[in-house]
């Protein structure tokens, strides 16, 4: 079972919710990210997405660009987030590590050479936004094969036949993207997320991640009554880019422990 | 008489070759030429595109879509744009006869109209009151502004803020036909980032909005029905060429950034046997500088990039690189997907030319032909010139000039030190 997949099964026996924070790999300056990982550890996440920077973040509202665009500054690229995952395993083996990005930095240093160092350092599972499952069976079966999951998002305007296409390629948990647009947008209609949870729920056994629009507590506590795990993107971002680099670690400290107790609640 | 007699023994032989090859038939269902095109867009924007191709599908064929196209084409347009024998031009090159494909006596002068009708008509049967584009040097923009207002529909354009400062007539012109212009402040803030910003509204808008792709790059369906609404190009110069010269020509060389006008007029001579056809890209301040924008002609490596893979300048880290050209309109990273395939079958040439070099020819033209050409078109007027000179006077280059000049007229005053 992997790592994923053992906290899934722990959470559901004990009937709890995953919060899952993403950050990018290199914001806001390569020498922090090791600490904020341990920092969303230790203040409550029980997995972390890690963003890999890239030059045309397409999926990405403005928030997670400027993300991408710091990190480029101190040429954050996949081989550093790599090594910085390595890092984080030196003293935590239990929280999982999923690699969130686009497809041509993997593409870049190519995919089988990825996937035996994402293994070799620790990660858990990679969603790779642009590789819709049509045009990545190599690169899943891949991926499956190394002991990793490979998560795939689901969207509002996924019909029934894609949403079952996915979810027989998706391990892990599925991701469902609660609005139309990129990440960080509008507000989510929670009624609307709930029902269409549901109707995915009917087709799979596998844990619901909902994202892209979880923007306070009192959303994630509405979105944890229906979900498996919640993912907070933008809004976190947001909190490191308005900290500086001495209240950085206490604000992201406090964002997560508002969050872990509305969806504890 | 002679030459005419040779002439039809080869369009004869023509005949049996292609009775025992196959067409040529590409892209596959998916969007695929060999490795390149296909569909990488984020799930968000799966069913938009799905959407897309099913109707795109369905009218493509259509006799009623095609005669409305047709009309606009004739009346709105101008065409059939004429083929123009740059005589004086080629006497003064010295070598092959240079024929030139008048694309910049379209409407708003350019090639980018033969496809902004065809898509924004399609919008209007698929009931979308809303078009978007992206646009670098602000043609593109300019022809979608054009089509929406005379179809009514609302029209926002995105244009990186280094080019909306660049570009500043064309921003005025799109304005006045009623588009909101929105300037891109992410990444280079240039044509690839006003690409994602498109690409964002389109993923947040997609019930009420149409995008509208000014080149044969994206997710399938577009590079496929970008260049089908752009064949009328070389579907014209295929029939005129034969009325003019009795025969087709030796070569056909445009310019490629993204690549629509060359994929436009290459597309309908894919199967004609000894036509060369030859696709010039942007060497910049030179190919050994690492300052051009020629991705096939710099071997690049394979990638992934606004919804297709083809051959893409970017770093070790696979983050795309900035770009260099004098001509907006070729600054542009990749390629369409299908430019990469006729590369690697072999089928297209494609090689680069210097900003110079293009320079020196957009001057040679205007002075001995009485024709400002685009900056676009002058890289592709320049590769002609090098090519005429090795070859016979009675050997034939036809040339796609894909946009006249007016908008460049700043861009090249301020190289010649003129404050307009």
């Amino acid at each position: 079972m992997s790592r994923i997949q053992t906290v899934f099964s722990a959470f559901k026996a004990n009937h709890k919710k995953a919060l899952i924070p993403y950050i990018t790999a290199g914001d806001p300056h390569p020498n922090h990210t090791v600490a904020i990982l341990h920092t969303l550890v230790k203040s409550g996440a029980d997995m972390i997405e890690l963003g890999i920077p890239f030059s045309d973040p397409m999926a990405d509202g403005p928030v997670i660009q400027r993300a991408s665009e710091r990190a480029l500054l101190h040429k954050v690229g996949l081989s550093k987030v790599l090594q910085m995952v390595k890092e984080f395993r030196l003293t935590d083996t239990k929280t999982p590590i999923i690699l969130m990005g686009y497809a041509n930095p993997i593409e870049a240093m190519g995919a089988e050479k990825f996937i035996q160092a994402a293994k070799v350092v620790g990660v858990d599972g990679v969603l790779t936004v642009d590789y819709p499952p049509e045009e990545c069976k190599e690169f899943i079966a891949g991926l499956q094969a190394a002991g990793m999951d490979s998560i795939f998002l689901l969207s509002p305007t996924s019909d029934a036949a894609r949403v079952d296409l996915i979810v027989n390629q998706a391990s892990g948990f599925l991701y469902y993207v609660s609005l139309k647009g990129v990440t960080g947008a509008a507000n989510m209609d929670v009624a609307q997320v709930k029902a269409r949870v549901a109707e995915i729920r009917s087709k799979t056994n596998l844990p619901i991640g909902v994202g892209f629009g979880v923007k306070d507590a009192a959303t994630a506590k509405q979105v944890a009554e229906f979900a498996d795990a919640i993912v907070v993107g933008s809004r976190m971002v947001v909190t490191i880019e308005n900290s500086t680099e001495e209240n950085l670690m206490h604000n992201i400290s406090q964002l997560m422990q508002e969050l872990r107790l509305a969806i504890d609640a | 008489m002679q030459d005419f007699k040779n002439q039809s023994q080869n369009n004869q032989s023509y005949q049996n070759k292609t009775q025992q090859k196959k067409a040529y038939d590409m892209p596959d269902a998916r969007g695929h030429f060999g490795q390149f095109g296909g569909i990488f867009v984020a799930e968000t924007l799966v069913e938009a595109l799905e959407e897309l191709r099913v109707m795109y599908e369905k009218y493509r064929h259509d006799p009623q879509f095609l005669a409305e196209y047709a009309y606009d084409l004739k009346h709105f347009v101008g065409r059939p744009s004429p083929i123009y024998h740059a005589e004086r031009w080629s006497n003064k090159v010295g070598g092959a006869q240079i024929y030139l494909k008048r694309e910049d006596l379209n409407h708003t002068g350019a090639h980018k109209v033969n496809n902004t009708i065809g898509q924004a008509l399609l919008a209007k049967r698929m009931g979308k009151p809303r078009v978007i584009a992206e646009t670098g040097a602000g043609q593109h923009g300019v022809a979608t502004a054009t089509i929406a207002a005379r179809l009514g529909l609302e029209c926002v354009v995105y244009m990186g803020s280094e080019d909306v400062k660049r570009q500043a007539p064309n921003v005025f012109r799109m304005k006045l036909l009623g588009a909101t212009v929105v300037p891109v402040e992410s990444g280079s803030k240039t044509l690839k980032d006003a690409l994602n910003e498109a690409m964002r509204d389109w993923v947040t808008n997609i019930s009420n909005t149409f995008y509208i792709i000014g080149t044969v790059a994206g997710p399938h369906p577009y590079p496929m029905m970008v260049r089908d609404f752009q064949a009328v190009i070389g579907v014209e110069s295929k029939q005129q060429m034969q009325e003019m010269i009795g025969r087709q020509p030796d070569a056909v060389v445009a310019c490629v950034g993204g690549g629509s006008n060359a994929m436009g007029i290459f597309y309908p001579y894919i199967d004609v046997p000894n036509v060369r056809l030859i696709g010039v890209e942007a060497a910049g301040h030179g190919m050994e500088t690492g300052m051009h924008a020629a991705p096939l002609t710099a071997n690049s490596p394979i990638g992934v990039l606004h919804g297709n893979r083809t051959y893409l300048m970017q770093d070790t880290d696979g983050n795309i690189t900035e770009t260099h050209s004098i001509s907006a309109g070729l600054d542009y990273p990749g390629v369409g997907p299908e430019h990469a395939w006729l590369k690697d079958i072999k089928r297209a040439e494609y090689v680069a030319v210097t900003d110079d070099e293009a320079m020196t020819a957009f001057h040679s033209l205007c002075r001995t032909e009485g024709i400002i050409p685009a900056l676009e078109s002058s890289h592709a007027l320049a590769y002609a010139e090098k090519m005429a000179k090795t070859m016979r006077k009675d050997e034939v280059i036809l040339v796609n000039l894909s946009g006249r000049g007016d908008k460049d007229i700043n861009t090249v005053a301020k190289l010649s030190n003129i404050t307009l």
